[in-house]
């Protein structure tokens, strides 16, 4: 299937790209990449577990961006108070500013098409960061996403700003028409001194499957600080791969939660380089799963410059057929010294059918360092639900009271309150809590 | 109230308990006290129904019913409570969400409407003074990173939430110092009514100079081999358990 894909995303690929934009140059370089590398095959010791390979099939089709849903489609799946928020809309992996509504000052932030920011002021950065994430990603399916990067979204928060209300970002799939294949890109720079919450989410509309292949890139300048919410709650027919790649070039803290509820096949590729002295990162991330979802986190920590500081908890509860995946890299070049990079992984069983693979991967250059991994996987505490038992909470209000405790701590860490409790209530009905 | 006939449970294969026998009756404080190993808390455990002892003999009658055919939770339901010798840390679950839970759960049971939030803050403050527990603490996440003392402390609390009809304390004196064992005996002693009863689980006959029992038993090699009155502990507690199982070893060779 491999050559048959790469001939229909070369056709679409022509077909498309018929005005030369500024983004012309990067995308043919992407669409190279893309037919040089192919897709990644099982044997790819990244794609192990996430055989996205196997979804390039031949009724997978590039969705177009006129779908006509319209806003009265979208109400349904707002998030928390999105009325004071600014709500970006992708169809089909395409951005469309008619669907969106930016309601911050234009003084604050700005949300335009990344073709217009590549075309107008922003054409510097955008030239000098797009694409950044490639390095750390060399595969066809990140390169695939870049060939067709001209229908991405480009957002600045404005030097200064404490951004108050969040930027929701919605990305529709419409499979009414079939297996429906969508790419969104988004490049987001958050200037000195600026502060920025952004949570994403995924809709898949209709009863096709699905498959998003997002490359998500954020810079952070000195003394930014970006909260970063993933919020995958699909359908079992929804696919996705995704990347979010967090630079910080100045020294500045960067916060990333993921939280994954549902879905088909899951790759999450999150990065975070640690390029300026003294920079701050938390990575979080929940999966909830059952059915036979499979959920793989990756994640990347670059210590290029010396004393920064890591954090990275990623918890997983798996029932039914489901699996969970989680690869943690550190790296740590000869110069980082003095780096603190921690790193746990905790997993919970709730089937004899459920899996869980963990690895943790550290690569550590310099010597006066602080690094710590760690990762288990078991069932609930027995000694807990004892406890809990011996008090009259019956088994199974003794379970849902344990997993959601479990659950709880990831949730703490997404600080905007509204969308915390969006993902609670979602979280505690999966689990019957009602305490 | 509780009747223990012939009761025999294994660990692994091991036995642990071969033959007990005791009934304790409302109003009553029993002190089961014996060497390390005797089988004590294991007593304890198989009464309030840890999964991971196996009962192969005998019959246990609780409030006229079958305790041994119960679950943890229905024996909870039932009256039961055990204050655990080392209570479990539970991150992320609200000490006072768990209380109130567990304690509606026991009106349910007893066909009683949940306590309403006010009703249960009152109650709550109520039996916090009975173990000078503070308020900081209950808002913490039940017994996570509690000390030793302050986790003996919301044992007996949530007993005195719970107001159960037989308490089991296993070895809450241990860890203790003097002030925390005072306060916890203060709770118990105060707890006491003509229709509950306690079954003390101690190695020490220091927690009997606080909660006085009615009756003291010996618990060695998994059968009570003595029982007797408060004089028993004091006995005990100057002669050592070497006496004991002299006695013991002695009347086995007979």
């Amino acid at each position: 299937m491999s050559n048959d894909a790469i001939s229909y995303f070369s056709a679409k690929f022509s077909e498309e790209k018929k005005k030369p934009g500024a983004l012309a140059g990067f995308s043919d370089k992407a669409m190279a990449e893309f037919r040089k590398l192919g897709l990644p095959a099982v044997r790819h010791e990244e794609w192990k577990y996430a055989r996205v390979s196997n979804l390039f099939r031949k009724d997978l089709q590039i969705g177009t961006g006129e779908t006509g849903l319209t806003k009265a489609d979208i109400d349904k799946f707002r998030l928390p108070d999105a009325d004071s928020a600014t709500e970006l809309i992708f169809i089909n992996g395409i951005f469309n500013p008619a669907l969106s509504a930016v309601r911050h000052l234009p003084e604050e932030l700005i949300a335009i098409p990344l073709e217009d920011a590549a075309n107008g002021d922003y054409a510097e950065f955008v030239k000098a960061n797009l694409g950044h994430s490639a390095d750390y990603h060399p595969d066809g399916i990140h390169a695939l996403n870049a060939a067709f990067a001209d229908n991405g979204l480009f957002i600045a928060a404005k030097k200064g700003k404490v951004i108050e209300k969040p930027v929701y970002i919605y990305n529709l799939a419409d499979s009414r028409p079939g297996f429906i294949f969508a790419q969104p890109r988004t490049l987001v720079h958050v200037e000195a001194a600026a502060q920025l919450q952004i949570a994403v989410q995924y809709i898949t509309i209709g009863g096709n499957e699905s498959f998003t292949n997002e490359v998500f890139e954020i810079v952070a300048e000195k003394d930014a600080i970006v909260d970063y919410y993933k919020i995958q709650h699909e359908g079992q027919l929804a696919n996705h791969v995704g990347t979010t790649h967090i630079r910080q070039v100045g020294k500045c803290l960067t916060n990333a939660v993921t939280i994954t509820l549902s879905g088909a096949l899951v790759r999450n590729n999150l990065n975070m380089i640690m390029e300026s002295e003294h920079g701050e990162s938390h990575m979080y991330g929940l999966y909830l799963l059952d059915g036979k979802t499979l959920a793989d986190n990756h994640t990347i920590v670059d210590n290029v410059m010396p004393h920064c500081y890591s954090n990275e908890l990623y918890k997983g509860i798996m029932d039914g057929e489901s699996s969970g995946v989680f690869n943690g890299k550190i790296f740590v070049r000869k110069d980082a010294q003095k780096t603190n990079a921690y790193q746990s992984n905790k997993n919970i069983l709730l089937s004899d059918s459920a899996s869980a693979n963990t690895k943790p991967q550290l690569e550590i250059f310099a010597d006066d360092v602080k690094c710590s991994h760690g990762c288990t996987i078991g069932r609930l505490d027995d000694e807990a639900l004892f406890y809990l038992r011996s008090r009259g909470i019956s088994e199974k209000n003794a379970k849902s009271l344990l997993l959601h405790a479990f659950a709880i701590d990831i949730l703490d860490n997404i600080k905007l309150g509204p969308l915390r409790e969006h993902v609670d209530k979602i979280i505690s009905e999966r689990l019957d809590f009602n305490f | 109230m509780l009747h223990i006939k012939n009761l025999h449970a294994n660990i692994e294969e091991k036995e642990i308990l071969r033959g007990i026998n005791l009934d304790i009756k409302a109003g009553e404080v029993h002190a089961i006290m014996g060497p390390n190993g005797s089988g004590k808390s294991t007593l304890a455990s198989v009464l309030a129904g840890r999964s991971n002892f196996e009962v192969t003999q005998g019959s246990v009658e609780f409030m006229g019913k079958d305790l041994l055919d119960m679950s943890p939770e229905e024996r909870a339901r039932e009256g039961m409570f055990l204050a655990f010798q080392y209570p479990v840390e539970i991150p992320g679950v609200s000490t006072t969400n768990f209380i109130k839970t567990a304690v509606n759960e026991a009106r349910k049971h007893r066909g009683l409407d949940p306590l309403d939030a006010v009703a249960f803050l009152k109650l709550m403050k109520e039996r916090m003074k009975l173990v000078e527990i503070d308020q900081s603490l209950l808002s913490r996440s039940l017994n996570e990173g509690f000390s030793g003392g302050e986790k003996k402390r919301n044992e007996i609390f949530q007993m005195a939430m719970l107001e159960p009809k037989l308490a089991i304390l296993d070895e809450t004196d241990s860890g203790l110092d003097i002030d925390a064992l005072r306060i916890v005996a203060n709770g118990v002693n105060k707890s006491r009514t003509k229709d509950n009863a306690f079954l003390l689980v101690t190695h020490y006959q220091r927690l009997l100079d606080y909660i006085v029992p009615d009756f003291v038993h010996v618990l060695y090699n998994g059968r009570i081999v003595k029982s007797g009155t408060r004089e028993l502990a004091l006995e005990l507690e100057e002669r050592g358990y070497d006496f004991i199982k002299n006695e013991v070893e002695l009347a086995e060779q007979d």
